[in-house]
């Protein structure tokens, strides 16, 4: 547990992906099995433990300290399971069980002897690894490490190196504490055989396309589609079980139980997952409603019907496509459709056009009908996994803008440490008062930045630990994806993707955008 | 007639040294020796408990403290370190007129002391600041009876459990160990810390050279010529540091241009702070080392039931739940209200320069 507990704590302070690598390459190489399979679960999120409620956690806190101090504590830390680490009386003199042992105690243990089972383990435990602990039962692990990057870890330990998507390939069909990755990874096993088990193919991914593109690219070669805007999955069906997977490898299933009914197929599949009513596509805002949730109402299925719009094949039964060119894939793609219909599936249309100027027209139209912009995509290419270049490109819509002001500041980590990258922008409410609505860290030049820094530094009106409020007087202009409705933000407006598009000091603040011109954005793409 | 009557009940609880040792504007003040301890403001008379700069400031007339504190002193002060200084060594009882004072070593930084003072048959021990951890720098800690105990509260809230300091220097070495290539660049402050980290990681085995910031030299020369051993010193500017190195630099250097040059930095900061994560990660630090030279809240506890005064003063830092704490464990305990000490002076989290 010593080892889990370091890693936590130095991943927590290491901004840089290099540097969260070489950690995790070190614990994954010192760690022991099965622990550090554990470990890789816990990061990667497959690690299923009965829910600990922060409650039960407080209460436990409670029959050990005192609790005026631990009021006054919790209100300085200002996180429940590090003030309990932190107070937890005495400093770790015991020995706390490998993190294998306390996972299996835990998976098997009555719900009604957790508490006394955790206040062993925390009288046993040193500071770091209760505040390690807590997060594991507490299901909130956020270490700013994804799957990817910890397989990505794993691939380069492994002897000879391997590519990540290689463990990304079999990913699916093995389950914690993963010994017979481990031991592929070190030479001892061969690779593990996925057998029928359905898992997760990386999927192909394509460029934006460039005005340079534009000028070398033959369109009469390449398959034009719409960009869907939805979210990227892959349908993997066996005759024994079916997965929806997202984009990043993520199972996402138990979401879209109405999409597994409709896979009455085996094979793989290569689509876009849209809530769509009545053959109209909705906007996007209308399928995040659907997204991140455990448990699915029918009221949600009903209020947001999704469906597919499938444009590749990778597998036919156990029959691998993948390697045909994409021309053929489609004639596959076409058929197996024939024989599996679905109301939920349908097939994403080939647009037949040949000359840019009616392209670039209908490129132009993609925002009033939801749709993202377009893709062109090589007909002789095979299904590579990754970005391979020259093979597919998108071509997105145009961003929309506002004129926003600069209200806070934040220091950005990694290349941009140390100066103020992280920008929160507002615009003005009726009554004339500026409202946040949303956050950019991204789209200014080497000099834009240079010239926000200084400008933060000196119009700073007071600091909130590392934020700073500036002087209301900056205009930028934001871009971004789509507006929509939010409940979680005070404004009730969430952006898409915003980012800096440039500065105008030229424009006053009291002529920077107004929110009813946000909020008419949304309800714009409501009604179409 | 409530607030009056309220006034006598404190008066009543509050021990008779209240009457010959009070708070005034300049600072806390012994009236029957006419002295006054760590002065914020120039006075005729100062006892000093350490060179820190918030308890050692310029311009007193006469300066009482131990030989190393006034040496410190004469370093940082130069010429208004005090008129007329006089050295006293430990454990050493000096009468000032009807009031007879000694001093103990407090533990926190070369020549740091507790000002024992003894008038009518009453003891008042004024700790400074102070920690239990064994320090290879300075003399540790010594517990001294007393009818007051006047203790500092930096770190007086029970979040603040400091490891013990060779098991921080383990997880430094470890990730020099994992990082060869990127220089650890340590803030931390001048006097004391920084020389203990050295200390700590020569003791740890560590002989390589340690590379210093110009602001961290003068100290670390001072404290070889008062015997206590550092092995390899080269100063980190105008040097060329190989890879891997250890550079030690004021908090505030951390996001400094000047460290852009050292080889791929990878920013550390010793300090008590470090035990709380938002705080580390204000601080800027990929490697939150938890180094203090305060007592943790765990300490604090313990000092003040070995040195069982009745009455417990708390001073500078985070009183109320001290306070609290100690009135719970039975004893009297009740705030100083000390100005101009800052909340911790060895510990501020690293600022840009303007532009």
């Amino acid at each position: 547990m010593k080892l889990f507990a370091d890693l936590l704590e130095r991943l927590a302070f290491t901004p840089s992906r290099l540097g969260k690598l070489a950690l995790l390459r070190a614990y994954f190489t010192r760690a022991p099995d099965p622990d550090r399979g554990y470990a890789l679960a816990a990061i990667a999120g497959t690690l299923r433990l009965p829910a600990i409620r922060p409650n039960m956690v407080r209460a436990l806190a409670a029959t050990r300290t005192d609790p005026t101090l631990f009021a006054w504590s919790y209100e300085f830390v200002g996180d429940l399971a590090e003030t309990v680490a932190l107070l937890w009386p005495g400093t770790g003199s015991g020995t706390l069980p490998g993190l294998s042992k306390l996972i299996e105690t835990l998976a098997g243990a009555e719900k009604s002897a957790l508490p006394a089972q955790l206040a062993t383990w925390l009288d046993a435990a040193t500071i770091p690894e209760r505040y390690a602990l807590l997060k594991l039962i507490t299901s909130g692990l956020r270490v700013g490490v994804s799957a990817r990057l910890a397989k990505t870890a794993l691939a380069e330990l492994a002897t000879p190196k391997i590519d990540p998507d290689e463990i990304e390939e079999i990913w699916h069909a093995l389950a914690p504490p993963y010994l017979s990755l481990f031991a592929w990874l070190e030479g001892r096993a061969p690779r593990p055989d996925p057998g029928a088990a359905p898992i997760f193919r990386p999927p192909m991914l394509a460029h934006p396309l460039t005005a340079p593109d534009r000028t070398t690219l033959d369109l009469a070669d390449h398959q034009i589609e719409w960009k869907w805007d939805g979210i990227r999955v892959q349908l993997v069906a066996t005759p024994i079980e079916r997965r929806l997977y997202s984009r990043g490898s993520e199972d996402i299933s138990t979401t879209f139980p109405e999409i597994l009914l409709a896979m009455n197929f085996h094979g793989v599949l290569d689509g876009e997952l849209l809530v769509i009513r009545n053959g109209d596509i909705a906007p996007f805002g209308d399928l995040q409603q659907r997204l991140n949730r455990r448990t699915i109402s029918a009221r949600h299925m009903t209020e947001f019907p999704t469906g597919i719009y499938l444009y590749d094949i990778l597998f036919d039964g156990r029959t691998d496509l993948r390697a045909l060119p994409l021309a053929t894939r489609r004639q596959h793609l076409e058929a197996f459709l024939s024989r599996h219909p679905d109301p939920r599936l349908h097939l994403s249309p080939l647009i037949e056009l040949t000359d840019w100027p009616a392209l670039d027209a209908l490129w132009a139209s993609s925002r009033a009908s939801n749709r993202e912009g377009l893709m062109l995509k090589q007909k002789s290419s095979p299904y590579l996994a990754g970005r391979p270049k020259g093979n597919w490109w998108k071509w997105k819509r145009d961003p929309l803008t506002i004129d926003a002001v600069l209200m806070y500041a934040e220091r950005g980590h990694g290349k941009r440490g140390g100066t103020y990258s992280d920008y929160t922008f507002g615009v003005w409410s009726e009554d004339g008062r500026l409202v946040p609505v949303g956050k950019a860290y991204s789209g200014y030049t080497d000099k834009e930045l240079v010239i926000l820094d200084r400008f933060i530094r000196t119009h700073t009106l007071q600091t909130f630990g590392p934020v700073r409020e500036v002087e209301k007087t900056l205009v930028l202009e934001i871009a971004f994806d789509a507006a929509q409705s939010s409940t979680r933000h005070k404004s009730g407006i969430a952006l898409r993707f915003p980012r800096i598009n440039r500065l105008r000091p030229d424009k006053p603040a009291s002529e920077a955008d107004r929110l009813t011109t946000l909020q008419a954005l949304i309800t714009a793409e409501k009604n179409r | 007639m409530a607030r009056a009557t309220a006034l006598a009940h404190f008066r009543r609880m509050v021990s008779p040294i209240a009457s010959w040792l009070s708070v005034r504007a300049q600072g806390l003040y012994c009236e029957p020796a006419d002295l006054f301890i760590d002065p914020v403001r120039p006075v005729p008379r100062a006892a000093i408990t350490h060179a820190h700069a918030d308890h050692a400031r310029p311009g007193h007339q006469a300066v009482l403290a131990t030989a190393e504190t006034l040496a410190i002193m004469r370093v940082r002060l130069g010429a208004s370190a005090g008129a007329g200084q006089q050295a006293l060594a430990y454990a050493t009882p000096l009468s000032l007129g009807p009031v007879t004072l000694t001093l103990f070593p407090a533990g926190h930084v070369l020549g740091s002391a507790q000002i024992l003072l003894q008038y009518q048959g009453s003891r008042a021990l004024v700790s400074g600041d102070y920690k239990r951890q064994p320090d290879p720098t300075c003399a540790s800690f010594q517990p001294v009876p007393a009818d007051v105990f006047i203790t500092e509260a930096t770190f007086g809230l029970p979040v603040f459990r400091h490891p013990p300091a060779e098991a921080e220097i383990v997880r430094l070495l470890a990730s020099l160990a994992l990082f060869p290539g990127r220089a650890h660049l340590i803030g931390c402050y001048s006097l004391g810390k920084c020389q203990r980290l050295i200390a700590l990681l020569r003791e740890a085995g560590y002989d390589a050279p340690i590379y210093l910031h110009g602001a961290h030299a003068s100290l670390c020369a001072l404290y070889e010529s008062l015997g206590v051993g550092l092995g390899d010193l080269r100063p980190a500017t105008g040097a060329k540091i190989p890879p891997g190195a250890i550079v030690l630099a004021p908090p505030s250097a951390l996001a400094d241009r000047w460290s852009r040059r050292l080889p791929d930095p990878l920013p550390c900061l010793a300090s008590g702070w470090m035990r709380v994560r938002a705080r580390a990660r204000q601080s800027g630090a990929e490697l939150p080392l938890i180094i203090s030279d305060h007592a943790d809240w765990d300490a604090l506890l313990a000092t003040i039931a070995e040195i069982d005064a009745p009455e417990v003063w708390v001073t500078h830092g985070r009183e109320d739940a001290l306070i609290h704490a100690i009135t719970t464990s039975g004893r009297a305990a009740r705030a100083l209200r000390l100005i101009g000490y800052e909340d911790d002076a060895e510990d501020t989290a690293p600022e840009l320069p303007a532009p």
